[in-house]
């Protein structure tokens, strides 16, 4: 087998990795704009908020321990406990829920029926508030966030893969275990949607808002929840980048990174979240194999969104989106 | 008291339709034209030219040129860094390879060159709309600041793959490179604002205007009474392009001096601009004064208030800043979806009936 055809069999393979990654943010926003028609851009923000929460906690940090130290001239950094993960991850995704309930409260319920796009720029300014307030409480240095992951190089892969082609692919333990986790929450949020009772009225809600009303289903409600099931996928998406390169302020830009993914799959569709972020995934990663040394390299940063960009002029609605339908 | 139209008798149609049709209203505008020309140049410091005036009139600019395009014809706009990134490598270009020319009609051609670069990226507008389109413009910010970055004939094959920005004079005086003096550069920057202001003004009130407002207020319905869409979003494109071209060489060659597209052009610009118009308000020419002049102020304010005299670190503070812009813009959307500019209409009808409320 030729050398080139074996490197980009592993390139697509990594490529399908990072996709899954791409598709787990993308869920977060499918699951909001299902619901309220909200597109929140401010989902990267909450992965990367919830990753602080969850290092912060576990690591016993002060919250505004800068701030109280610049105040009132105290030197506090650390409770002098740590939590232990599973611990730490029940109370962050508590805090998310508080998070979804006061978004919910101060914010959306004052927009409702606001153009969409009105919404969309209030979701901006939720990001850089979001961000602002995670820096301030857990301040904006560099962490390193270990729940316990396995990450390293894959040695069964490896090996096996050796004996074939007599090139051993390197795939990160890290990336089949959210592979797997991915596959756990689609499978577990279509059950929630499609067999329980609030996922039934959410399902409700997303059809018709007004006609969910008249029959019984609180809305107030329903956005609440689905503000904090999308907290729970970011904080899920804020672990595996968080412990693949660090939480950082580049972790809240993926979800720049999960816009082309939507448009590709549309904004409505669950598996269209999951195809376009493999889509994605897969083509930047062969395009920047194939094309990227020809053309200087960094393609990844824009080559998602010209294949969205040409993607829609041909099919507006993306892969599986409804079909679009105007009147005057 | 203020702002009345008692006594005001038009008898042309000219004076009936001009900008300013109330007699307050008018010399009030030749006033501040008039404090802007004869006084503060005068009266100018490095320190404010740099932290204040400079990035004021030229995001007032780049406000007005995406004003034009989200707050008129409501395409949102993502893409605003990129094509900022389009007018300063374009006027680097245009220096650097006719350096007899005159700086003004760089700016002028850059302004022109970004045109054509947004009508182009504009293209999918006609398929696709709001945050769709949104998103389609981040294409436009990320492949043109790559494409600045990774093609080093945009920046002279020079080693450091910044562009810099060489002397050059209007009338004898410099008002690009090292040797400028606050009042060149701050005046330059204000002719082009002037002319940028008069030019959207008039514009926006008149036929094409009207066609905009109509594409924003629903599409569809604009088409059938027989605007062509085509037309109309792509002429917004053009000329919002045109104004952020020009923001964006005067920025690069009179501000910075020294440019790296990443950096000076990033997405953050994008969203600080958008923010601006936000704040001052939607499908005003005013609004984008006040919300440039707003955000440009915010910062300098707040460094002065927290580390100056509170001495708080300077981190803190720019945390703090991030908070208060992300509050500022969902309580405008809440409160205020017009901005200042609605803030600001309101006061003068009320100051037109003070001090008799009847």
């Amino acid at each position: 087998m030729p050398e080139q055809l074996v490197f980009a069999m592993e390139v697509f393979l990594n490529g399908l990795m990072a996709g899954v990654l791409y598709a787990l943010v993308a869920l977060g926003f499918v699951l909001i704009f299902k619901a309220s028609g909200i597109f929140n851009y401010a989902q990267g923000v909450m992965a990367l908020f919830s990753a602080m929460t969850l290092v912060g906690i576990m690591k016993g940090q002060v919250p505004f321990a800068h701030v109280i130290n610049a105040i009132f001239g105290t030197d506090v950094h650390y409770f002098g406990w740590t939590v232990p993960a599973l611990l730490a991850i029940m109370l962050t995704i508590a805090v998310m829920v508080l998070f979804a309930w006061a978004v919910q409260k101060y914010i959306f319920r004052h927009l409702v029926g606001q153009e969409p796009i009105i919404l969309f720029m209030a979701t901006i300014g939720l990001a850089y508030f979001l961000e602002g307030v995670g820096d301030l409480m857990w301040n904006s240095e560099i962490k390193k966030l270990d729940v316990g992951l396995p990450q390293g190089i894959n040695e069964a892969i490896d090996n096996y893969t050796f004996n074939i082609f007599d090139y051993g692919f390197f795939i990160d333990n890290l990336d089949i275990v959210a592979t797997v986790i991915a596959a756990l929450l689609v499978g577990g949020l279509v059950i929630f949607s499609q067999y329980s009772k609030e996922g039934r009225a959410m399902r409700a809600v997303a059809d018709d808002h007004q006609a969910a009303l008249s029959v019984g289903v609180s809305l107030n409600f329903i956005w609440i929840m689905v503000w904090s099931v999308a907290g729970f996928v970011a904080l899920v998406a804020g672990i595996m980048w968080g412990t693949k390169s660090g939480v950082q302020f580049s972790l809240s830009l993926i979800a720049l990174k999960a816009l082309p993914v939507l448009m590709l799959g549309g904004f409505t569709s669950i598996p269209g979240a999951i195809v376009g972020g493999l889509i994605i995934g897969v083509g930047e990663k062969l395009f920047e194999f194939a094309i990227g040394p020809m053309v200087g390299g960094a393609t990844e940063n824009w080559f998602a969104y010209v294949l969205a960009l040409i993607f829609l002029v041909f099919r507006p609605q993306g892969l599986f989106g409804e079909k679009i339908i105007e009147r005057v | 008291m203020f702002y009345r139209e008692a006594g005001d008798f038009k008898t042309s149609y000219t004076d009936d339709s001009q900008t300013f049709p109330i007699k307050f209203d008018r010399y009030r505008y030749y006033v501040v034209l008039g404090v802007a020309f004869g006084v503060i140049p005068f009266l100018i410091n490095d320190y404010w030219a740099n932290a204040f005036l400079l990035p004021f009139l030229i995001y007032s600019i780049a406000a007005i040129g995406l004003n034009i395009l989200t707050g008129y014809c409501g395409q949102v706009s993502l893409g605003t860094g990129g094509f900022m990134a389009v007018g300063a490598y374009a006027c680097y270009k245009l220096m650097t390879a006719f350096p007899d020319v005159n700086i003004f009609f760089h700016v002028i051609a850059a302004g022109g060159i970004t045109a054509i670069v947004c009508t182009a990226f504009g293209l999918p507008s006609l398929r696709i709309k709001g945050f769709y389109l949104a998103v389609a413009t981040l294409a436009a910010q990320f492949f043109l600041v790559w494409l600045f970055n990774k093609v080093s004939w945009f920046y002279n094959y020079s080693a450091s793959g910044q562009i810099n920005a060489p002397e050059r004079t209007v009338f004898g005086v410099p008002v690009t490179g090292a040797n400028t003096e606050a009042w060149a550069t701050y005046l330059f920057c204000l002719v082009f604002l002037a002319i940028s202001a008069i030019i959207a003004r008039n514009l926006t009130r008149g036929m094409q205007g009207r066609k905009w407002m109509a594409i924003r207020d629903m599409d569809i319905a604009a088409e059938i009474i027989g605007v062509n869409p085509l037309k109309a979003k792509l002429s917004a494109f053009a000329v919002s392009g045109f104004f952020i071209g020009i923001s964006g060489a005067l920025f690069f060659a009179v501000y910075l001096g020294a440019a790296e597209a990443g950096d000076s052009f990033g997405i953050q610009k994008s969203f600080l601009v958008l923010f601006m118009i936000i704040i001052g308000g939607l499908g005003s020419i005013f609004g984008s004064f006040a919300g440039a002049a707003f955000l440009v102020l915010l910062p300098v304010a707040l460094k002065l208030v927290g580390v100056d005299l509170f001495g708080w670190p300077t981190d803190i503070v720019a945390h703090i800043q991030l908070i208060i812009v992300g509050a500022l813009i969902i309580i405008f959307l809440i409160a205020e979806p017009h901005g200042i500019a609605q803030l600001w209409r309101v006061a003068k009808e009320k100051l037109r009936l003070w001090p008799f409320p009847h």
